[in-house]
């Protein structure tokens, strides 16, 4: 080397040294396992008790969930036999026969047998109707799309599913394709400002479809149940809770005294007030506000209240985010003569929200949840249809199948929910930061 | 703390050939007041500036020289005496103040450009919605003002990706897309480090040759000598001597002038 002795003051480096690479063990699998799980003792005795954990747990749920469960029975002592028939007598496997009989209850509820292909075109509506406020363009639909539709062929054609090839001309299938192929063609990022006005005239086709009317039958709301019923809750609270609540917190900074006045007593009012409240005031006191006679439809009573409820936590976590904006992101748009709606929408608003989106999408998988409460008011959502099949006689004593299953749902949903806000997280600050 | 002005100053000779002062009034501030809640925060201001005239504001922290400038866009509301900027008189009318800010641009301390947008996004946006120009003809005013401060190579970096004296450009050029009358500058190098603030100046110094009328809070008094038509003093809330460069520089008549000039000179 250069000879820089340690009482040398003046040095001037001779040339650039060459870069190396690490030393091994300081990076790769070996690199990760080491620094994360075994960097010292108290972080190796952790490792090593989670593992016992698990290698202690596993097993026994897996052999419950899976290897010793039952799928074709007609009632639990059925399940109970079959298992002590095959397994031995007194062991335990789940029962997930039940699942299988009532899967139409509770993803239906009680709509009518013959109208469900209407949900289900609903449902596939849906989803192309968020795509677009999702992604930049929607060309993933063609590839979801194709591939169930190839699955459901494969299906049919191996004779898994009834009708055959013939059950790939039902309404749901051929709207799936027909989706899936104008994505294909006109998925780009260019078109995405039509498949957006589909997503804002999607509730209204939501509605007749759903509720029926415009020459489809009509469907009352007490038919409706099961996951449908959550989706519809939840879907509509989230999609109407967000606008409302970016109101109330930009009212709540309004220096007009009387709107601030009016935006903090709602929120504080609503916040201070529990859920279930609020849907008993939906399902009892609301009537003797109406006229009499007037029908005011129990779900939309419901939906009112629960998106005024979300749209409050919704007000206080956007607010959040505008706080966190420096005042000069203000000022600047206000110097260059932006008009205030104008400086909200495109210079506040797109920040604050970005910085509220964990606080956001926290409230979005809250609300989700909080629709299960609709059970108390006798709304047959997942968890209120659990009490009508626990007490059929076949199903008697049977918990823990009916509600992990109701929870898995839950979970995939809500899981879903946050890794595609950790997702939008990502792309947003991909953009700005260095 | 002004050796960095003068080495931009010293670096090419000033144009004055478009340096001209009109007799049109720019702004003109009459028997302005200002106070935050008791505290009189500026008091009987009377100021006319003239078409091209390029303006100095100086003074000790807390004189109110920001409070000032921000009320000639409505930043900030004065509460007594009149404001007026290019003929249009500044009251609570949202069309009035909308129209005054549409004619005066502003470079803050701390750029303040918006980091969600792109550079040429942040240039083009006050022109698309507020003058309402076509996208295409603003994007290309916004390409010949980058040209100007120097960096049309950075127009699709966002501001985060940029310096500190770069973003403080692409703050004018900004400013300048939505052609002003008149220019307002608030410490726009106090944030910078010392190479930073040359290049910054240079820009200001390119403007003022080519006749904007310009107000500026700063400290750099090498700009000041060298740019600036008239230097004005504020203390305390009131502006307390204006003059020539030349004059103010060298023969400051206040005593709170004269100590504010050692100070800042290092005499
Ligand atoms: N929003 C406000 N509310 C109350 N007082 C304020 C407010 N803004 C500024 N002030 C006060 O008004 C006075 C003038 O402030 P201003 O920012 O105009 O000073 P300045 O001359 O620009 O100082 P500096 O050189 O530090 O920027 C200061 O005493 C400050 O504390
Ligand atoms: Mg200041």
């Amino acid at each position: 080397m250069s000879g820089t002795h340690a009482h040398t003051v003046a040095f001037v480096a001779d040339g650039k040294l060459p870069d190396l690479p690490p030393p091994p063990g300081a990076s790769g699998a070996i690199g990760w396992i080491r620094e994360n799980l075994f960097s010292g003792p108290l972080n190796t005795i952790l490792t090593l008790a989670s593992i016992a954990v698990v290698a202690l747990a596993l097993p026994g749920v897996l052999d419950w969930a899976l290897f010793k469960s039952v799928w074709n029975a007609s009632s639990l002592s059925e399940c109970r036999s079959i298992i002590a028939e095959s397994f031995g007598e007194g062991q335990g496997g789940a029962c997930w026969a039940v699942i299988r009989e009532r899967f139409d209850q509770l993803l239906y509820g009680f709509y009518p047998a013959e109208l469900r292909w209407r949900p289900n075109v609903a449902f596939v509506l849906l989803i192309v109707a968020i795509a677009p406020i999702l992604f930049d363009n929607v060309r993933a639909l063609a590839v979801g799309a194709a591939a169930i539709v190839a699955l459901k062929a494969l299906a049919g054609a191996a004779g898994v599913v009834d009708g055959g090839v013939g059950g790939l001309f039902g309404a749901t299938t051929v709207v799936l394709a027909a989706a899936g192929a104008l994505a294909w063609f006109f998925g780009g990022g260019a078109h995405r400002r039509y498949w957006l006005m589909f997503s804002a005239a999607f509730p209204v086709i939501a509605y007749f479809l759903l509720w029926g009317g415009l020459g489809l039958e009509p469907v009352a709301s007490s038919r409706f149940g099961g996951f449908l019923l959550t989706m519809i809750i939840g879907v509509t609270g989230i999609a109407a809770s967000l606008p409302l609540g970016i109101l109330l917190a930009l009212g709540r900074q309004s220096k007009l005294i009387f709107i601030h006045a009016i935006c903090v007593g709602f929120i504080e009012f609503i916040r201070g007030v529990p859920l279930i409240t609020l849907l008993f005031v939906a399902s009892t006191l609301l009537n003797y506000f109406m006229p009499p006679g007037t029908n005011f439809d129990l779900i939309l009573r419901v939906l009112i209240m629960v998106t005024l409820f979300a749209s409050a936590y919704m007000a206080e976590v956007i607010r959040g985010g505008l706080a966190a904006l420096p005042k000069g992101q203000y000022e600047a748009a206000d110097a260059m003569g932006l008009t205030y709606a104008q400086s909200m929408r495109l210079i506040v608003l797109p920040q604050a929200l970005k910085i509220s989106i964990p606080g956001i999408v926290n409230t979005f998988i809250g609300l989700f949840k909080d629709t299960t409460l609709v059970a108390v008011i006798g709304l047959l959502d997942p968890l209120g249809l659990t009490n009508p099949i626990r007490a059929d006689s076949n199903w008697n004593g049977i918990v823990w199948e009916l509600y992990g299953f109701i929870a898995f749902c839950f979970f995939l949903f809500c899981f879903g929910m946050s890794r595609y806000s950790m997702h939008l997280e990502g792309r947003l600050r991909a953009g700005e930061r260095r | 703390m002004n050796a960095p002005a003068d080495a931009a100053v010293q670096d090419r000779a000033i144009d004055r050939s478009n340096m001209k002062v009109s007799d049109e009034i720019a702004v003109e501030l009459v028997g302005m007041n200002k106070w935050y809640g008791e505290f009189h925060v500026l008091k009987d201001i009377n100021l006319t500036v003239n078409k091209g005239e390029r303006i100095v504001i100086c003074g000790p922290s807390g004189s109110g020289k920001s409070t000032l400038i921000r009320c000639i866009n409505r930043l900030e509301e004065h509460q007594k005496g009149r404001i007026i900027v290019d003929g249009i008189e500044l009251t609570s009318d949202l069309k009035k103040i909308d129209e005054i800010r549409r004619e005066v641009g502003m470079v803050f301390q701390h750029f303040n450009l918006f980091p969600h947008l792109t550079i040429l996004e942040n240039c083009t946006l006050a022109p698309i919605w507020v003058r309402k120009v076509p996208k295409r003809e603003a994007e290309q005013t916004a390409m010949h003002f980058l040209e100007r401060v120097r960096i049309p190579e950075q127009a699709n970096k966002y501001p985060g990706q940029l310096s500190g004296g770069q973003q403080q450009r692409v703050a004018i050029a900004r400013a300048l897309c939505m052609r002003p009358n008149v220019m307002l500058f608030d410490e726009p190098t106090s944030a910078l480090d010392p190479e930073m603030i040359k290049e910054v100046l240079d820009t200001m110094i390119g403007l003022a040759e080519e006749g904007m009328t310009m107000l500026c809070v700063t400290h750099e008094m090498g700009f000041a000598r060298q740019v600036a038509n008239r230097v004005i003093f504020m203390d305390r809330g009131q502006i307390v001597e204006q003059n020539e460069p030349e004059e103010f520089f060298n023969n400051p008549r206040s005593d709170r002038t004269k100590l504010f000039l050692s100070q800042i000179l290092g005499h």
